[in-house]
């Protein structure tokens, strides 16, 4: 009897692991099973350009005819209830039982809440449907709050300064992105928003929000109120754990993998968002990443795995942000820095390398404009993955090129 | 109609990089392989029209700045997700120090 295979989850992760299955040559049966209905899309631009695209249209990653020519079979819209890891089966909402051979769990990431807020006037963004609704609010003169100096807050600010709206953005803490960059590109980011129009609010946080169906009230604890036609709440996201839990699987910040992706069950793996697995070249330490290079990644690697591949962990994470002209590129992981060597690139375009204590190269934060940091934070992510200790001196010098670094 | 159009001088690219070409509204990309031969390609990703000038250049491939779609720039072949569709390439010649790309 043919092989089962079935991946929970039809995001970015989930897709590119069905077409890898086929890719490597898998010739059992393939199940992609999505809790939206949509066909696999691209997330990543509904934060950013799909806001402020003319006519707002997912882009998909995998077509129902691609999907057919790969043999994969699509069921999107569909709950899954239970796993039934005795049986080998799951076990959906409607009542269906599906059994599987191997189970990937690529089920992402939901956005955190803002606990005991909600209404018409409050609003997340994960899906594409969240995007729509966002994006029909973002106009001319329209008031935007947004809650939380995040990503995905300064992406919408971008995108909502460009369609038109007033935007108060509100930060708990004393800076944007505290736990992402370094304290020169969050200057840099702040700069460029504040150009665009943005009201910031620093170190302040939120008492409460209050709403009817036209308009809400952000009540800070300094006492400020921030009147708004609508707020979009951006404080993180959670990993979507609840189906590995029920069934009893390890769970550390996420579902826990081994560096082979595999739970603690060995016929069921998990990938992208929803997962923590170790860094080798950290030595190891867990980590829970929510990215769209990751989750293309980890989705290629678990079905490799899901063959038999025993294949490592082997990437070094990385990370892009588009606001307004800028584009934020993070290979590895920056807290690892012990301290830091900036390499000017013109055109404000800069690179700050983060070294370990004992002088390794352990990440790279890049911005300017366009994608003029992508070549050398590519390099970065390189030196890094071969945990090379690089001279200081050449990584400040514009003139010397990465490259001959790598190759040293 | 096919004809030849200067994109740039022979020395505006190093070994083993690539860079940007506009002309009549289309933009090109031109390599420089590690061997010193010069290659032209269009200079969109098929993925998301992202210029790949901003992108590296390793041995015959060039990779999206962005999404790293990997693309063999010696024939356009597109080497795998997030990249399915080939990039078209386009005949290059040397003359008097300069590159010329048939379009």
């Amino acid at each position: 009897m043919a092989r089962h295979f079935v991946i929970v989850g039809a995001g970015e992760c989930g897709a590119r692991a069905a077409m890898a299955l086929r890719e490597q040559g898998f010739d059992g049966d393939v199940t992609l099973v999505g809790g939206e209905t949509h066909l696999p899309y691209e997330r990543p631009p509904l934060s950013k350009h799909g806001m402020l695209a003319e006519v707002f249209a997912a882009k998909t990653i995998a077509t129902a005819e691609r999907l057919a020519e790969a043999n994969v079979g699509f069921r999107g819209g569909v709950q899954v209830a239970a796993i039934d890891r005795g049986g080998k089966r799951l076990l959906t909402a409607d009542g269906t039982a599906l059994p599987y051979d191997k189970l990937l769990l690529a089920t992402g990431a939901s956005p955190r809440r803002l606990p005991g807020v909600e209404g018409e006037r409050i609003f997340y963004l994960r899906t594409l449907e969240d995007a729509q609704r966002l994006r029909g609010e973002l106009l001319p003169g329209r008031r935007l709050a947004i809650v939380g100096g995040g990503f995905i807050g300064l992406e919408l600010a971008a995108s909502a300064r460009a369609r038109g709206a007033e935007v108060t953005l509100i930060e708990a803490l004393p800076r944007l992105l505290s736990r992402a960059v370094p304290e020169a590109i969050a200057a840099q980011i702040q700069a460029r928003h504040e150009l665009a129009g943005v009201k910031l609010v620093f170190g302040d946080g939120i008492a409460g929000v209050t709403s009817d169906a036209n308009s809400a009230t952000v009540a800070l604890n300094s006492g400020r109120r921030v009147e708004a036609d609508l707020v979009l709440v951006g404080i993180g996201a959670v990993p979507n754990i609840s189906l590995a839990a029920e069934a009893e699987l390890e769970i550390d910040n996420g579902i826990a993998v081994d560096r082979h992706l595999a739970t603690s069950d060995a016929d069921i793996f998990a990938a992208g968002d929803c997962c923590s697995f170790p860094l080798k070249i950290y030595g190891g330490r867990r980590v829970r990443l929510e990215s769209w290079r990751n989750a293309q990644d980890q989705g290629s690697l678990a079905a490799c795995n899901m063959l038999g591949a025993n294949e490592a962990i082997s990437t070094v994470p990385w990370f892009w942000s588009d606001q307004y002209e800028l584009g934020l590129q993070i290979a590895g992981l920056s807290d690892e820095g012990a301290s830091i060597v900036r390499r000017d690139l013109g055109n404000g375009a800069s690179i700050l390398f983060h070294i370990s204590a004992d002088g390794r190269l352990v990440a790279a934060s890049g911005i300017g404009v366009g994608n003029a940091v992508a070549k050398d934070i590519r390099l970065a992510e390189m030196l890094i993955a071969k945990q090379a200790r690089p001279m200081q001196a050449s990584l400040a010098d514009a003139d010397v090129k990465l490259k001959s670094l790598l190759a040293a | 109609m096919v004809e030849w159009i200067e994109a740039c001088g022979a020395d505006d690219v190093d070994e083993e990089d690539v860079i940007r070409f506009d002309h009549a509204g289309k933009v090109f990309a031109i390599y420089r392989s590690p061997d010193d031969r010069y290659y032209a390609t269009d200079g969109l990703c098929t993925h998301e029209q992202i210029s790949l000038a901003d992108g590296l250049v390793m041995d015959d491939i060039i990779e999206c700045p962005k999404h790293n779609g990997r693309f063999n720039y010696k024939t356009g072949e597109a080497k795998g997700a997030p990249v399915c569709v080939n990039l078209r390439t386009y005949a290059v010649k040397l003359e008097n120090g300069a590159v010329f790309i048939e379009v």
